[in-house]
């Protein structure tokens, strides 16, 4: 197992330059310059300091061998540096936001909480829905409470993230004023009251993702746990007289989770996509904003880097995603 | 000797009919026959004429919907199986009477440990704990013949060959000390060499464990294997009971003699599947009115289009203690030099 992983660790590498390479030269073919928010009066001697300054005079497979460098030997060192007060880092240059001037780590640990909280939370809760109504579904094939998990799940899953959510604002923060319309990221949980108003403030945004994920691991959950009930050992084990808590919630459940699995954990990355709407319709301030506000000013350095990150994620998940199936099958062997 | 002794379970006018998008489905019409202590009886039958649908509806494991059972008793130490709660139900399942069903290969849960599927009906009915039940399961491995049993506990069902499985599925159904044991075509699944080696353990934990067996199976060669008493069905009814000597010898039945005519009568090469027989099986859409296997019988008469023939002794014994059979044709009807 260890083996395996470590394994499939390796081989994720040439993986990862191989989509850096891709993401670096797609996002430069952008016209950009970390200038282009100068002021036209700043001197030509001026400007050409600060292109060097920031490495953009440079061609552009350097400038990628640079970004490379930077993103995965000096930013995990100022990363350490961070947590441990220590100066691995020892002022190395960084990979530069062209439109802010600070180091795009720096913005992106400064939103990624923001999206965190929602993202990570809707997911809970879009998996903590989805699974009992799956499984009792499926459990009571056809019965009203399945047709009306299927209305839902359709509903969800084909209505998009940017029409629930603004018309939920128009209900419930607009018309019925229960929620707030802006989310505060400065807001810090210290209290109780505070803690309230987070959880105000998260309540729509939450709910729009959570209900979209829930839409498609219930579906997943529903038709595998069907499948695995029509199976001869699900007959064995009542026939040596288990409770149907224990044939549903032991024999079946076990086996049905096999895929539904696979798919919660390669959602995951995704659902950082699905947050980049969100965030924008409610106002979050997290890293799916972060990309966009970069792509409107193409600031390239910070686009590439989110991109890439999305990426890495994507592949981790996989990875992920793989050694449970391995953990929860013992069918599978890994050698 | 048996013939005097209550049996263990006696089935009365089963009725189970499926629910399909086309209608109604008569799989099983008014099946009768008894169980006493220490016997076999085989169960013998084409493919589609109820053997399963009967076995299964004894103990509610048929999914419901579509499945309906409609009418009839199954007396189970006394007690109505058709009657009593979900959770008497499941306390009879596996403790009282236990299932061995076709396919080795797909009726054990691949993701637990044979010990652990092993064990759990043991410490559900006997209240075991996990120590106690362990001990046990190696035990009934060991009973069943697999080799080096209390390291194979923590073994998962892929690493065992078919036969191995089937010996698996047999140590559960025999885990809590049943009754009755059911095997549903336990053999039919597995190579011809293994088939014979799981019809000695039956017989050979029959004498140790003195349970009582129904056997269903489409091979009248390990009905004369294994069987005492041998039950014919066609079209989800009961077409002839009898010993099994007395049903080789003097098979009434215009059905049971076809079948009889396909085995060779110097055991060599078995028909393995009871086919043979021209014509298709009947799809009893309703309650059939006429003999079911009117279609494809030699011998039918006027009367048997008009009613459905109910099932009479033909050695005046009782029903369901010797030799009876459901026709209204007889052998002594046969006129001098016909052939069948
Ligand atoms: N789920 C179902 N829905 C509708 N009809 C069914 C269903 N299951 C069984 N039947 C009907 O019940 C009849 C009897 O089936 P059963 O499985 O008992 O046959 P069998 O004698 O065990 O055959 P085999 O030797 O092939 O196992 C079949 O002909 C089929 O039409
Ligand atoms: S009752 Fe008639 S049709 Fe049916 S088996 Fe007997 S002779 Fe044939
Ligand atoms: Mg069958």
């Amino acid at each position: 197992m260890l083996t395996y992983t470590l394994r499939r660790l390796l081989t994720a590498i040439p993986t990862l330059l191989l989509i850096s390479l891709v993401i670096f030269l797609l996002v430069d073919l952008a016209p950009g310059s970390p200038l282009s928010e100068i002021p036209l009066t700043v001197p030509p001697e001026v400007r050409e300091k600060m292109m060097k300054a920031l490495g953009a005079d440079q061609p552009v497979m350097v400038r990628y061998v640079l970004w490379l460098k930077q993103f995965f030997w000096v930013e995990p060192q100022y990363l350490i540096d961070g947590w441990f007060g220590t100066d691995f880092a020892q002022g190395a240059q960084r990979i530069i936001s062209w439109q802010s001037k600070v180091p795009a780590f720096q913005i992106i640990g400064e939103r990624l909480p923001q999206t965190l909280t929602v993202v990570g939370t809707a997911y809970l809760v879009g998996i903590l829905i989805a699974l009992p109504i799956g499984i009792y579904s499926a459990y009571r094939q056809y019965s009203w409470f399945d047709q009306a998990g299927t209305f839902f799940a359709m509903a969800g899953f084909s209505v998009p993230t940017f029409f629930t959510g603004n018309v939920l604002i128009m209900i419930f923060a607009v018309k019925l004023g229960w929620f707030p319309t802006i989310y505060d990221t400065q807001l810090r949980v210290t209290d109780w009251a505070s803690f309230y108003k987070m959880i105000m403030q998260m309540a729509l945004p939450v709910t729009v993702l959570a209900l979209f994920n829930a839409a498609e691991i219930s579906r997943y959950t529903r038709s595998s746990v069907l499948e695995n009930l029509n199976q001869d050992y699900v007959r064995t084990a009542r026939a040596k007289g288990m409770g149907e808590r224990t044939v549903l919630l032991k024999h079946v459940l076990r086996n049905s989770l096999i895929p539904v699995v696979t798919v919660i954990a390669l959602g995951m990355p995704t659902v950082f996509g699905g947050a980049i709407v969100t965030e924008n319709i409610f106002k979050i301030n997290g890293i799916g904003a972060a990309l966009i506000g970069a792509i409107h000013v193409s600031d390239l350095p910070l686009i590439q880097t989110i991109t890439f990150i999305f990426a890495v994620l994507i592949v981790l998940f996989n990875l992920i995603a793989d050694i449970l199936y391995g953990i929860l099958d013992p069918r599978i062997r890994y050698d | 000797m048996a013939d005097l002794a209550a049996p263990v379970l006696d089935v009365r006018g089963l009725k189970t009919v499926f629910h399909t998008r086309a209608g109604e489905v008569h799989a099983v019409n008014s099946v009768s026959f008894s169980l006493r202590p220490g016997e076999v009886l085989g169960v013998v039958g084409e493919s589609g004429s109820g053997k399963s649908v009967t076995m299964m509806s004894l103990l509610g494991l048929l999914p419901s919907p579509p499945a309906d059972v409609r009418g009839g008793q199954v007396l189970l130490g006394g007690r109505d199986l058709l009657k009593i709660s979900p959770k008497e139900l499941q306390s009879v399942r596996g403790a009282k009477v236990g299932f061995v069903f076709q396919d080795p290969m797909t009726s054990l849960n691949p993701v637990f440990s044979v010990g652990n599927q092993i064990m759990e009906p043991l410490r559900k009915h006997m209240g075991m704990t996990k120590a106690q039940a362990a001990d046990r399961a190696v035990e009934l491995l060991e009973l069943v013949g697999i080799p080096d049993a209390r390291r194979r506990l923590k073994s998962y069902p892929h690493q065992f060959s078919g036969g191995m499985r089937q010996r698996v599925m047999i140590a559960i159904a025999l885990a809590c000390d049943p009754d009755v044991l059911i095997a549903d075509e336990p053999t039919t699944a597995l190579d011809v060499t293994i088939q014979a080696q799981i019809l000695e353990l039956v017989k050979d934990l029959r004498q140790k464990l003195g349970m009582a067996i129904i056997w269903i199976t489409h091979d009248l060669g390990v009905i004369a294997a294994i069987a005492d008493r041998v039950m014919v069905m066609y079209g989800g009814q009961v077409a002839e009971h009898a010993p099994v000597k007395e049903l080789f010898a003097r098979p009434q039945h215009p059905y049971t003699r076809a079948l009889l005519r396909t085995i060779p009568s110097i055991s060599g090469e078995r028909a393995a599947r009871l086919q043979v027989i021209e014509g298709q099986p009947p799809i009893l859409t309703a309650e059939p009115a006429s003999c079911p296997f009117r279609a494809r019988c030699i011998h039918s008469l006027d009367r048997c289009a008009q009613e459905n023939p109910a099932r009479h002794a033909v050695d005046g014994k009782p029903l369901g203690t010797g030799h009876d059979v459901a026709c209204f044709w007889s052998p002594e009807l046969m006129t001098e030099g016909e052939d069948a």
